[in-house]
């Protein structure tokens, strides 16, 4: 069998995957042969062979737990099998979302003790788990905030700054909201710049949304300043909450002087997340806020679990209670480890992200140098003075089986690796990494034409994904059904 | 580094006159700067009419997708096909072989709104400050 044909393309007439016993019942009638479709072709194929074929392609999936994963801004850690387990429990599973609530209190006690831990964790005063994501996350924070405002009378503040390393799903859900954006510069070290704030923060601006640390890995040293600034002319600060894992157990939003922030549960509470979910994105408020947390809230009261509505809420923005089985796999991600563990993670993922900083810093060019938290932003500048830009280097990666990191991301860093090791990885695995990106920068100076021609071990070659995206083909097409 | 011969617009686009009120046009070397890799490009077919200032097409290149626009009204004559295909080359060489469009003037005293090259180098130093 060659190695990308499809179903249809081993197909044989009249081969089956399975023998159907002797009719030993009437035969009906079938439908009126214009209600009969000739058309879909489907593959006739052997029960082996089809065996193999999805084997084939399930041996193509690249995952956390086939490798190393070092997808900048995505944390993607290791997610332990026995949260699995625990989500797949039939009290969980087998749950109808409209049941009574007397007939659902573990799972509402759940949802109330992670609203909870992560009202803690963040510092902040309360939590809503309904967001499925972290951009709808973010989203909640800017209607949250719209409604904050409006409910003071000020209806002037109808622009939100960011930075200009920021997530491009923060401009995005500006948008969405109705807003308008305004972009403050960096300074030199990748902080913000608090002069260029200082001019920008007018009596239009609603808030600040920063990413803390940065998207380039960075705590910016200045945050009280920043948001004593944001406060005193009147807008609120909120937290992209992306790099939660810099920060477990050492530092709190709430305390940084953040108003709100959204969380990612599918990156720092360890849930399986990848080509598009699932996800969650719970909102962490401080007191002012709390009356507009989207709901459903789950409030307890003497071991009674209930669904509640804050008063001013900003309504609903997901079908029933937000994606429940991630909430599982997060709590039990948070018990499984307690309080001391869970800053240990970020201990280690700060670790580990300054290790390879250190180690590969002769190689490649760094452009803000300094200690980093859970990720370090490289830069291919170095070798695209030898005509090699950033992309060879992530494909000549895929050769030694290793999945890139994120590229020609934070935009204020041209041709950027941006680069997370995460908490879970061994020093072995960060070695073995080192050792592929050492020999891929001795290769651009000296054999530059396999960087050029990368990968060369894959089942595909290098693919046009620009051409791609514009030029959808999603569906097979009988006409390249073998002759 | 900005050929001198050149005609030039605030976004950063050049045009080079030919004899028979022609030209052609491409990016130039701040724009491809600015966008990084440049990895497709989305050009007007043959025959299409354009108007000066007013978008022709887009260019997207690894941080993001930007429109084009032409610097001058008429017609287009022929695109360049390499570029397509290889749109590295925009990248490598903005002002030869990386060209995008060949256009038959409709109006050749548009040009003169456009910048020349001594004017272009103190806009585009500008631009970088």
């Amino acid at each position: 069998m060659k190695r990308h044909c499809l179903l249809p393309d081993i197909s044989q007439p009249g081969r089956i995957g399975c023998s159907l016993p002797d009719l030993d019942v009437p035969s009906g009638d079938l439908p009126p042969e214009e209600l009969l479709r000739q058309e879909l072709e489907l593959p006739e194929v052997s029960e082996v062979d089809l065996v193999r074929y999805f084997t084939a392609l399930s041996k193509l999936n690249y995952g956390v737990d086939t490798g190393f994963y070092p997808l900048g801004s995505c944390t993607m850690k290791y997610n332990p099998k026995s949260h699995e387990d625990i989500a797949r429990l039939p009290g969980f599973t087998a749950l109808h979302p409209c049941q009574p609530e007397e007939s659902v209190q573990g799972a509402l006690e759940l949802m109330y003790r992670l609203q909870e831990y992560l009202t803690e964790v963040t510092g902040m005063d309360a939590t809503s788990l309904a967001p499925l994501a972290g951009a709808h996350g973010e989203l909640a924070g800017l209607l949250m905030l719209k409604a904050y405002h409006e409910g003071r009378g000020d209806k002037a503040r109808t622009k939100i700054l960011l930075t200009d390393s920021s997530h491009g799903t923060n401009p995005a859900s500006v948008a969405m909201c109705g807003l308008e954006t305004g972009v403050v510069a960096s300074d030199a070290s990748g902080d913000l710049g608090l002069k260029n704030l200082e001019s920008m923060m007018t009596e239009e601006v609603a808030a600040l949304t920063l990413t803390m640390p940065s998207t380039l890995g960075l705590f910016d040293p200045k945050i009280n300043e920043i948001a004593q600034l944001v406060h005193e002319r009147g807008g609120l600060l909120g937290g992209d909450g992306a790099n939660l894992n810099a920060l477990l157990g050492q530092a709190k939003f709430g305390e940084l002087g953040f108003d709100y922030v959204q969380l990612n549960l599918h990156k720092t509470f360890s849930t399986p997340h990848g080509g598009g979910g699932p996800g969650s994105g719970p909102v962490c408020v401080r007191e002012s806020m709390v009356d507009f947390l989207p709901t459903p809230l789950v409030t307890g009261d003497n071991g009674r679990y209930r669904f509640s509505s804050p008063p001013r809420t900003i309504g609903r923005i997901a079908t029933f209670h937000g994606n429940f089985n991630v909430m599982v796999k997060a709590y039990a991600y948070a018990r499984s480890l307690g309080p001391k563990e869970l800053k240990r993670i970020s201990e280690d993922a700060v670790l580990n992200a300054n290790y390879l900083k250190e180690k590969l810093k002769p190689y490649y060019h760094l452009p803000y140098d300094r200690t980093c938290m859970h990720e370090v932003v490289f830069s291919g500048k170095k070798q695209k003075a030898k005509g090699i830009a950033t992309l060879d280097i992530a494909k000549r990666l895929l050769d030694y089986g290793l999945h890139p990191p994120t590229v020609y991301f934070p935009l204020i860093v041209s041709g950027a690796l941006m680069t997370e090791p995460t908490e879970t990885e061994s020093k072995e695995t960060l070695d073995n990494y080192i050792a592929a990106m050492k020999e891929i920068a001795r290769d651009a100076e000296e054999n530059p034409e396999i960087l050029h021609s990368a990968p060369r071990n894959t089942p595909v070659r290098r693919l046009d994904d620009a051409r791609a995206f514009r030029q959808l083909d999603l569906r097979w097409e009988i006409k390249s059904q073998k002759k | 580094m900005n050929p001198k011969e050149y005609k030039y617009t605030k976004d950063h686009e050049w045009l080079c006159p030919e004899p028979g009120n022609k030209g052609r046009m491409g990016l130039a070397n701040y724009a491809q700067t600015q966008l990084g890799d440049i990895v497709f490009l989305d050009l007007p077919q043959s025959g299409t009419r354009v108007a000066q200032f007013k978008k022709i097409g887009e260019v997207e290149s690894v941080k993001a997708v930007s429109d084009l626009f032409s610097p001058a009204s008429g017609k287009v004559l022929e695109i360049n096909q390499s570029a397509v295909d290889e749109p590295k080359l925009v990248n490598e060489d903005p002002y030869g072989a990386g060209w995008l469009v060949r256009l038959e003037l409709s109006d050749p005293s548009e040009l003169d709104v456009l910048m020349n090259s001594d004017e272009y180098d103190k806009y585009e130093a500008e631009a970088s400050a």
